[in-house]
């Protein structure tokens, strides 16, 4: 069967679907997990805590399926990079899946007993669930951008010499930082839309404008690392964009600084990591001059440049390998079939424009701040 | 491969699965009661069954969220646990997890909130609507989910890859129209409307017995009794279809789970009860009912239904040829224009799994003794005594729900809904379908062993290449945070049926109360 997007086309597309599903995941669940991590910090008393779990409470599960969607679609679309980044990142996605697992039921159970042992017990366990998520992403996101310590054998079965200790690298801590200040910035943000004026947003843009101001200088930073760091790679030999998926069939060598080739090839690829800096000064001055619409405007587009930094900065590279560099998974040699991916593009042309109708709608529904006072009237919140 | 990890892997694979699969058979199906129920409550305006649905739907949300957490676990595990697996069939197993997520997770995931705090912001029938949405999101994961996993059993449509060391699809509507996944969602849905059915019956029976909430309960009960019988027969029926998709599909499965050792000469007869030997690959002591396997395997009583010695012959000869694909994808692999070997491949293709299974023996396949490939075509036998207890257990709580459901039925017909020895006996009731449905799983699933895909990939190549430390650690870290938590759930649910349906009123005519100036 002759199918009517060709092979390369498809990779292509599929490697900026599987971007949107992940700036996506950022976009809506990354509020859910800044407010998670800020909980502590902003509010104060059981009914502040309450007020501010209920600016995501309704939306939260909704928003989390871009998480598992993300999983499935890489699953789907890169079933290499599916299973030698989360058995390769072993313990590190245990964290991530055990802090996750939390939050769900620390929403749900926690206003569900009125004793401060048992409320404390579930805030922390949606401060965890929002902020080693956040961490173990941002530093999973530098070790891509490092490489991973895996190589492939003849059956193309992955093997690996890393540990967990092995993730934390100077490097990989700034991507994590900068990860958690990135999140708590758009959840602080997410806050002054959604919670009723006060302490609680007070303090939301207190934080708000600090994180905001060290994800400038931790994307800063990371941008150095990458510029003069001992990092990036390049694909030396001839390119098969058609050929089967099989990593072992292209040439690649580290070297250092690639990483800003492809800056230099396309110009217009600036416009990401401009749009990390500019997203996050627009949000603080949003936080600054009480503009909520621009503190969140601004670190949604802050989120939205950070990530695509990345991606752009890799392309064509997915999970580059440091030990056997010609193991390297790319965006032409780790897909699915080109039938597989052909598929998938239809389901997802019908079901995604879906999902983004009913989500609008929900939250049309649900639109309005979250208040102390409703938590007296209203036996549904949390 | 380190056979410690692959047990290991297994071991915690069985234990997230099976945790996993004691919150989403009740999701299932208290999601369409709530549909029931919320439409009893739009038809009628009758505010008792708002109250009805209201209370269900706390208990529901209660268990929800477990569903929800352990199933990002099972989501990742896959490339966490199972990294040769995902790679050798992910081009496959990999779009219905997507398609899940796509087309019924995000339903579910986004409707349940408003449905939980929407009660004032919509109208009754909008609301009703959203309610309905939940439920089809839910059913229509387990529709994904078991297009998957009926793949792992029966793996259709795909053709392994030579270039790319991989299965392929080949033919998507072949992977969607599996006979074996179509009878699996149709069991396992229904298994699970059961299941809900009698935790609503039991816990009504319950306030019942106490005297308590007395018309909240019998209302309950009623639904129960109609949607638990409908779905008990159905369960029986589906199941019965299940089994005739393994006549084709999955024949030592069949025989392993009937204890069958030897072809039985039509029309086969089904051993009721008798005690299956590993040892000496005999059943002791069985009771034998004529015709009736022949009938349930074959529709017919005039077929054979093969048995275990034959299956493992036939297992030798396709792990000769297998080797012979071996040996021919070997050539590819060290020179991929050789044509000779292509063609070669070819011919034996569809017995490569069958070659690798001699992996587990030697690390080259070519070099196996007839001794080994003996072992190998022996291993192909699942535990046959796992195999015909649990299915025993499963069938025969089947069967027990039917007559419970049909009592339940006539009580609630005739308007006896207190009769208090029937009530006792919905109270014991409630964790049958539990077992029988966890039975119901390990009998699929250790029913598919040796095969992480059936004839395709061995479950001990699948693994992962990870440590017995790492393993160890993830084992022991989710063990105690499923096991704090499946005690927190229980608590928590317990104490909500403790507070009773009218709780939440009484609190809000409280306040109401407090709200009053005393003046007058």
């Amino acid at each position: 069967m002759e199918l009517p997007l060709d092979f390369a086309t498809l990779r292509l597309i599929w490697w900026g679907l599987v971007g949107v599903l992940l700036i996506a995941f950022a976009l809506t669940d990354g509020f859910d997990l800044g407010v998670g991590a800020l909980l502590p910090f902003v509010a104060k008393t059981d009914e502040e805590r309450r007020m501010a779990i209920n600016t995501v409470g309704a939306t939260w599960e909704g928003n989390q399926v871009w998480f598992i969607l993300g999983g499935g679609a890489i699953f789907a679309a890169w079933p290499f990079v599916y299973a030698v980044s989360f058995s390769g990142f072993y313990l590190a996605m245990f964290l991530v899946l055990s802090a996750l697992i939390l939050r769900p039921v620390a929403f749900k159970y926690r206003s569900k007993r009125p004793g401060a042992k048992w409320r404390a017990m579930w805030d922390w366990a949606l401060f965890i669930g929002g902020f080693v998520p956040a961490l173990v992403f941002g530093v999973a996101m530098g070790n891509v951008l490092l490489g991973a310590p895996f190589r492939l054998n003849g059956d193309l079965r992955a093997f690996y010499d890393g540990s967990l200790l092995g993730l934390f690298t100077p490097f990989s801590l700034v991507a994590g930082l900068l990860s958690v200040a990135m999140l708590v910035l758009h959840g602080a943000a997410w806050l002054g839309l959604k919670a009723e004026r006060g302490p609680v947003a007070d303090r939301a843009r207190m934080i708000g404008t600090v994180a905001g101001l060290l994800s400038i200088v931790l994307f800063a930073v990371g941008g150095l690392m990458v510029a003069y760091g001992d990092m990036g790679f390049r694909i030396t030999g001839a390119l098969d964009v058609h050929g089967p998926s099989n990593p072992l069939r292209t040439a690649v060598e580290a070297a250092s600084g690639a990483w800003l080739d492809n800056y230099g090839r396309y110009p217009w690829m600036m416009i990401a990591p401009a749009l990390g800096f500019l997203g996050a000064a627009a949000a603080v001055l949003g936080l600054w001059r009480r503009s909520e619409a621009l503190a969140f405007g601004g670190s949604s587009l802050s989120a939205v440049g950070i990530i695509a930094t990345v991606g752009l900065s890799m392309f064509p590279f997915i999970l580059p390998s440091t030990v056997d560099p010609q193991s390297s998974l790319t965006v032409w040699n780790a897909s699915s079939s080109h039938l597989t991916l052909f598929i998938m593009l239809l389901v997802t042309v019908v079901f995604l424009p879906l999902i983004l109708l009913y989500t609008a709608w929900v939250y049309k529904v649900l639109w309005g701040r979250s208040s102390t006072a409703a938590l007296k009237t209203n036996p549904d919140l949390y | 491969m380190d056979l410690a990890v692959v047990d290991l892997s297994r071991l915690q694979f069985a234990l997230t699965a099976l945790y996993h699969f004691l919150f989403v058979p009740l999701t299932l199906g208290l999601s369409f009661m709530l549909v029931i129920m919320e439409s009893i409550y739009v038809m009628t305006r009758r505010p008792i069954w708002r109250t009805i649905t209201r209370f269900w739907g706390v208990l529901f949300g209660i268990n929800f969220v477990l569903g929800v957490a352990t199933g990002l676990t099972m989501e990742f595990q896959f490339g966490m646990n199972w990294s040769y697996y995902s790679h050798y069939v992910g081009d496959i197993f990999g779009a219905p997890l997507a398609i899940e997520g796509l087309m019924a997770f995000f339903l579910e995931a986004t409707f349940v909130g408003l449905m939980f705090f929407g009660w004032d912001k919509l109208k009754p029938v909008t609301h009703l609507f959203v309610t309905f949405l939940v439920a089809l999101g839910t059913n229509l994961s387990a529709l994904w989910i078991l297009i998957a996993n009926g793949w792992m059993q029966n793996p259709v449509g795909a053709a392994f890859n030579p270039d790319s060391m991989r299965m392929e699809v080949v033919d998507f509507m072949a992977v969607l129209f599996n006979p074996v996944a179509q009878a699996k969602f149709v069991h396992t849905v229904s298994a699970g409307y059961v299941c809900a059915a009698v935790f609503v019956m039991g816990v009504s029976a319950f306030y019942l017995l106490k005297g308590k909430h007395r018309g909240f309960a019998k209302r309950s009960m009623t639904v129960a009794a109609a949607f638990g019988l409908a779905s008990s027969l159905s369960v029986v029926v589906l199941g019965d279809e299940s089994g005739y998709a393994l006549t084709d599909n999955q024949k030592m499965k069949l025989a392993a789970l009937e204890a069958m050792w030897h072809t039985e000469e039509a029309p086969a007869g089904l051993t009721a009860i008798g005690f299956p030997s590993l040892e000496d690959r005999k059943t002791h002591y069985e009771i034998k009912i004529p015709y009736v396997l022949g009938l349930i395997a074959t529709r017919s009583v005039d077929k054979p239904v093969e048995g275990i010695l034959e299956l493992v012959a036939i297992a030798e000869d396709r792990i000769e040829r297998g080797v012979v694909a071996y040996d021919a994808l070997e050539k590819i692999k060290a020179d991929p224009t050789d044509m000779a070997a292509r063609g070669q491949f070819e011919t034996v293709r569809n017995d490569l799994g069958y070659g690798l299974l001699l992996k587990r023996y030697v690390e080259d396949p070519r070099l196996a003794t007839p001794d080994q490939v003996k072992l190998a075509a022996w291993s192909t036998v699942p535990n046959v005594p796992v195999m015909f207890w649990t299915f025993r257990t499963m069938a025969g709580i089947g069967f027990l729900m039917i007559g419970l459901f049909a009592t339940a039925f006539v009580l609630c017909t005739l308007r006896k809904h207190e009769t208090r020895w029937f009530l006792r006996l919905a109270v014991l009731a409630i964790p049958l379908p539990w077992i029988a449905i966890e039975f119901g799983w390990i009998l699929a699933e250790v029913g598919r062993q040796p095969w992480a895909v059936d004839g395709v990939l061995p479950t001990f190549l699948g693994a992962s290449s990870l440590t017995v430390t790492q393993l160890w650690t993830t084992i022991i870290g989710f063990t105690l945070l499923y096991g704090a938590l499946a005690v927190i759930e229980v608590g928590l649910i317990l104490k909500a049926i403790k507070k009773g349906p009218f709780h939440e009123q009484e609190a809000q005519d409280q306040s109401a109360a407090d709200a009053e100036p005393a003046v007058a």
